[in-house]
């Protein structure tokens, strides 16, 4: 019966655990090793103009749908102005407006984002587009235009391409020469190109955005062209006609719309500056679940003060040793001092180094050891025998760590990490043992002591898991449901073997 | 590994895992533990139940009351101070007799002189709960020192011999006695380096030794050969073992007795957690008489009936 709930509490524990953790990995995209750094663009866009007499209201196109990027955060530094964000025709506009401003005004608007290959573009199969009204003689060019290469292709992309490539040809067809007349920049040439689509009654639009590579002072807008198949927007190099994207482009908006409109100021400007950051994936996930606005973030160590920080990412890794330490004597059968006194031998091993750590504390024990068997001579009652073998613990250590700094072997400071109650009580424990059970049972069960506590160490200082155990603390139930099992574990120990090898042979 | 381990499962030999999972939390509810942890609380529940144990000159509870020990002491050449709580035969100084020079200078039973200061430190360190199970204030018991029985004189160095019965629900399942080596330092404990020695169920007769987990056929000290020797009263032995459950209520017991030359077999100690040793002295696991003893159990049965049916269902 004991056994069943055993078995249904680690079960639960275990789903538990791992169903959190998978949701944090695989949907808030906390990453599972450590220093994952994600790259992280910033675009931040200074708008300058000088105020008119009367109110300002400036709009500015500001990206909404980004495939390939997911927005980590926006802002806007404006002094005094009143700033919104709404949804527009070209996608979202941000708003700013004042009643009164005097002299030149500067408004930035500053936009975060990060890779994110799972961002598709999301909007809505658009409608046919109306024919446009286009006046003679543009009309019959347009038309004869659009026949012709509708002759020329078979679907909508290879459409797209057959047209792109007569419009860019460098000794132009005279309809297309009489339709880019007016067509100065390559803003306008994709716009021509549009309303071409649209007589053909392909759904089209401008793209505008930034190739995202590295740090950029002024950023100039790259125009693409944007073509819906029915199925899926495309999106065309409006130069070449090849249907490609710029590597890591970021769509800034959509549209003939223009990117800006001030009402009331004059002298606009507007600039674009990229920086590229790395930033910890951690703080990336952690503000995407906020922006999710699951609450699993609330619970992250990641939000606690960087030193409690660093004390949890200590703690945490002892249910990682008591892990170890139910490992070694119930499955494995190693005799030890005390419950939990490998485990915090561990603990020190990490600020020593593994060397150091074993040197320092054989050196301490055997020294302690050798003073308690003085002691014992004195015969003294037990607690103020133990209070005299924990001060002359301590003053040992003051002695290594004086000498080895005359030394000069500075690790040898750090002999005043070990737990000092710990050991004394262990040099206690093991006089104890030495006398009752003699000297070899002392030194296996010290031996057996350290070796749990090289066990431990090592798995308490593999940084990945570290940082695992940290970022997903979770996993926490699963180690207890493990111990759980564990404490039914009925089977033998390893050791068991050897010691019952003699009735294994009959 | 896994071969040795199927083998082992095969035979029915228990594990430490199994013993502390199964057993011991299974048919030893905590509560009853101070029955057999305090050996003074042990010995009273013995003799209200009838058994023999060895009679207690006097208990040593507070540091002040130390220096009382010559007095309690004063008419009796031999007795053995033990801790109450004490584990594994840890903190037991066998006095076997007095320095003919100096009342006050003892003999151990190793043949060692000791002065009546030292005993007294070692009282000292009981009291202060050295030996205890948890290290917590323990008592010291000073007993009569028991002349043990000739049978085991020539496969014993110093010390007492002592015999272990593993009684399951009240039926005695498996037995071993304990011979004191030089190494053991006259205690009959075999983490300590005694030897054990199983023994026929049914008729009280000792079969192989255990040393260390390997075994032997004599004694390392005496080389006399431990086989075949037969252990007087050997029914009383079952019966008061069987007894054992009555008096504690434990369900996996180990009864300690030793054999008196002149009062024979008294019970020296109880013991909730008896160690698996004893699997290797008999040659054979404990699992399959406990899982005999599960088919077999009836509450009803005295425990003069368990004792015989102990004789008869696990002969060697």
């Amino acid at each position: 019966m004991t056994q069943r709930y055993v078995y249904v509490l680690a079960a639960l524990l275990t789903i538990l655990g791992l169903s959190v953790f998978f949701y944090k990995w695989q949907v808030l995209g906390f990453p599972v090793t450590e220093d994952l750094e994600t790259p992280v663009w910033t675009i931040e866009s200074s708008v300058s103009f000088e105020s008119g007499p009367g109110s300002i209201k400036v709009n500015l196109q500001v990206p909404a749908l980004t495939p390939g990027f997911r927005r980590l955060n926006e802002n806007s530094v404006s002094r005094g102005y009143g700033f919104s964000t709404n949804l527009g025709g070209g996608g979202r506009e941000a708003q700013w407006a004042i009643r009164r401003a005097d002299g030149e005004q500067t408004i930035y608007y500053r936009i975060s984002v990060y890779e994110d290959d799972s961002i598709d573009e999301s909007d809505t199969t658009p409608p046919f587009p109306p024919t446009p009204n286009i006046n003679e003689p543009m009309r019959t060019a347009v038309d004869v235009l659009v026949g012709d290469v509708r002759d020329h292709s078979a679907d909508t992309a290879s459409f797209t391409t057959e047209l792109l490539r007569r419009m860019n040809d460098r000794s132009p067809d005279p309809n297309v020469e009489l339709l880019l007349s007016g067509a100065n920049s390559s803003a306008d040439f994709v716009d021509v190109v549009t309303t071409m689509l649209a007589s053909a009654r392909i759904p089209a639009r401008m793209v505008h955005g930034f190739p995202l590579a590295g740090r950029q002072r002024s950023a100039t807008f790259v125009t693409w062209l944007e073509v819906h198949d029915g199925d899926r927007w495309l999106y065309f190099n409006p130069v070449t006609g090849e249907q490609s994207l710029p590597d890591r482009f970021l769509v800034w908006w959509r549209g003939n719309e223009p990117l800006i409109k001030v009402e009331g100021g004059s002298n606009v400007q507007v600039d674009f500056a990229i920086q590229e950051n790395h930033l910890d994936a951690v703080a990336i996930a952690e503000t995407q679940a906020a922006q999710l606005g699951t609450s699993a973030v609330n619970f992250s160590l990641y939000s606690l003060p960087i030193q409690t920080q660093a004390v949890y990412s200590v703690l945490l890794m002892i249910p990682i040793g008591a892990l170890i330490m139910v490992i070694m004597r119930n499955m494995v059968g190693i005799d030890a001092f005390g419950t939990f006194m490998p485990v915090l031998i561990a603990l020190a091993f990490r600020e020593t180094k593994l060397l150091w750590g074993l040197i320092l504390f054989t050196l301490l024990v055997t020294l302690g050891l050798t003073i308690r068997f003085l002691l014992d001579r004195l015969r003294l009652l037990l607690v103020p025998r133990l209070s005299a073998v924990l001060i002359v613990v301590v003053i040992l250590m003051l002695l290594i760590s004086m000498t080895s700094h005359r030394l000069g072997m500075e690790m040898g400071l750090s002999v005043a990490l070990f737990p000092m109650v710990i050991i004394a009580m262990t040099i206690e424990r093991m006089s104890v043992v030495w006398e009752e059970r003699g000297a070899t049972d002392a030194i296996r069960a010290g031996l057996g002591s350290l070796a749990v506590a090289v066990a431990a160490y090592t798995f308490m200082g593999m940084a990945w898991l570290e940082h695992l155990i940290f970022t997903f603390p979770e996993l926490l139930l699963v180690i207890l449901a493990f111990v759980l099992l564990a404490g039914r574990y009925t089977g033998y120990r390893l050791t068991e073997l050897t010691r019952f090898k003699e009735l294994a042979k009959n | 590994m896994f071969s040795t381990a199927k083998k082992l499962r095969d035979i029915g030999v228990l594990g430490l895992n199994e013993r502390n999972a199964d057993l011991i939390m299974r048919l030893n509810p905590r509560r009853l533990y101070p029955g057999v942890d305090d050996k003074a609380l042990t010995k009273d529940l013995a003799v209200k139940a009838g058994m023999a144990v060895p009679d207690l000159y006097g208990v040593i509870e507070h540091q002040g009351e130390v220096r009382d020990f010559a007095n309690m002491v004063a008419e009796k050449d031999s007795f053995v101070v033990k801790p109450a709580r004490g584990s594994g035969g840890d903190g037991i100084l066998v006095v076997t007799g007095r320095s003919d020079r100096k009342r006050d200078s003892f003999r151990l039973s190793s043949g060692m002189l000791i002065s009546e200061g030292e005993i007294q430190h070692h009282i000292s360190n009981i009291v202060g709960g050295q030996y205890s199970l948890s290290g917590n204030r323990d008592k010291a018991l000073i007993e009569y020192c028991v002349h043990f029985d000739p049978t085991f004189a020539e496969v014993s160095y110093q010390g007492v011999p002592d015999i272990r019965v593993i009684v399951y629900r009240g039926y005695p399942a498996m037995a071993m006695v304990r011979l004191p080596t030089r190494a053991s330092d006259g205690k009959a404990n075999l983490h300590q380096g005694a030897v054990g020695a199983g023994v026929d169920m049914s008729t009280g007769e000792t079969l192989h030794g255990v040393l260390d987990d390997a075994l032997v056929e004599e004694h390392p000290d005496t080389g006399v050969l431990v086989k075949g020797l037969k252990i007087p009263q050997w029914d009383f032995i079952l019966e008061s073992s069987a007894r054992g459950y009555e008096v504690t209520g434990l369900g996996y017991l180990g009864v300690d007795m030793v054999i008196d030359a002149e009062r024979g077999p008294l019970i020296l100690e109880m013991n909730a957690r008896p160690g698996l040793n004893i699997q290797i002295a008999n040659c054979t696991g404990l699992t399959n008489r406990v899982d005999r003893i599960e088919e077999i159990f009836d509450a009803s049965a005295s425990p003069a009936d368990r004792a015989a049916i102990a004789r008869r269902e696990f002969a060697a």
